[in-house]
């Protein structure tokens, strides 16, 4: 979903400029609390799986492709603020080094996918979290509808600038639907992988899962009372 | 933190084989937004980026003709400027323990 320069008009990449500005600046203050010498190393990791996943373009119907996008993924990984942060690195690296994604456009692809996509994400995860039992087997199925609702969410913030700032005068409607479609079915992928990729750390480290961590500490007290009762 | 270590290493392998080695085999369709792009007729208002004659523009290594070792290279290149910007970043701004006098 990385997009180009020249897609949207040059007030509304300098709006998207500030905005992602900003949500970063926010981040770098909230990364503080989420980040220690265990987690920091993690980040850094997660951030380079990202970069290496976008890589990965997995075929969907009629000709298109999808790519995991991440923010979900990183952000129940490493925390929202450093998630969104992970995924601003990734794209900073990408638009410069390997030019994916415009440079004017930078700020919009920040916003879209490091915003939008961790903030949506890590929104859904905690809902879902907080409604579903306290267990750790649900973080990565919950961590899975989280990345498949932050697709369509990308999507439907980026025809919502297009709306506002696009450079063809093409009915809103008609990007809409097709956005929101493709990026439904590209959703489905971003989810079977990330359930994947979460499932797999917490089975083996749970404890450097940030959305697993109130479970685990959960889990500590059960232990704990159990051994209590039986005593 | 010998067990942190061996995860972390783990994990980045896992990282760098996908770039490196997996990347060749993705898919060369269109993404959603290309492709909408294309379907609903904007995709002629792209323009190409400042950046797209670097050395590993298009995540191609420029020089290298093979195409699996191009794009591979580019693939690690890119993965492990992501490990040190981003692991930089994150190290600078965590929380440095300050309260233990554990000389560990």
């Amino acid at each position: 979903m990385h997009v180009p320069d020249g897609f949207l008009d040059a007030p509304t990449s300098v709006a998207t400029g500030v905005v992602a500005a900003a949500g970063v600046a926010v981040a770098l203050r909230g990364a503080r609390r989420e980040l220690d010498d265990r987690t920091a190393p993690m980040a850094g990791l997660v951030a380079t799986f990202v970069f290496a996943g976008q890589m990965i373009n997995f075929p969907v119907a009629g000709g298109t492709s999808g790519h995991l996008l991440g923010g979900a993924l990183a952000a129940v990984l490493v925390g929202p603020w450093t998630g969104a942060l992970c995924i601003s690195v990734v794209l900073v690296v990408q638009a410069l080094l390997m030019a994916d994604g415009g440079i004017t456009a930078l700020g919009t692809n920040i916003t879209l996918m490091g915003i939008v996509g961790a903030g949506t994400g890590w929104l859904v995860f905690a809902g879902l979290r907080r409604l579903l039992p306290r267990r750790l087997s649900l973080v990565a199925p919950a961590a899975g509808v989280a990345a498949l609702v932050s697709v369509p969410a990308a999507a439907l913030a980026f025809t919502l600038l297009f709306a506002v700032g696009g450079t063809a005068p093409i009915d809103t409607s008609t990007v809409l639907t097709a956005m929101l479609g493709w990026h439904t079915v590209i959703g489905i992928g971003e989810a079977v992988i990330t359930t994947l990729v979460i499932g797999t750390i917490v089975t083996t480290r749970p404890d450097l899962v940030y959305g697993a961590r109130p479970l685990l500490a959960a889990r500590e007290l059960e232990v704990r009372t159990t051994a209590e009762a039986a005593r | 933190m010998k067990r942190n270590a061996k995860f972390y290493a783990g994990f980045l392998l896992v990282a760098l084989l996908i770039a490196g080695v997996g990347s060749f085999y993705a898919s060369s369709h269109p993404d959603g937004l290309n492709y909408v792009a294309e379907q609903t007729g904007f995709i002629d208002q792209e323009k190409a980026s400042a950046t797209s004659d670097g050395p590993f523009a298009g995540y191609s290594t420029r020089g290298i003709d093979d195409d699996r070792l191009s794009g591979g290279v580019a693939g690690v290149v890119g993965s492990l400027t992501t490990l040190l910007v981003g692991g930089g970043l994150f190290w600078v701004l965590r929380r440095r323990r300050t309260h233990t006098t554990d000389p560990a």
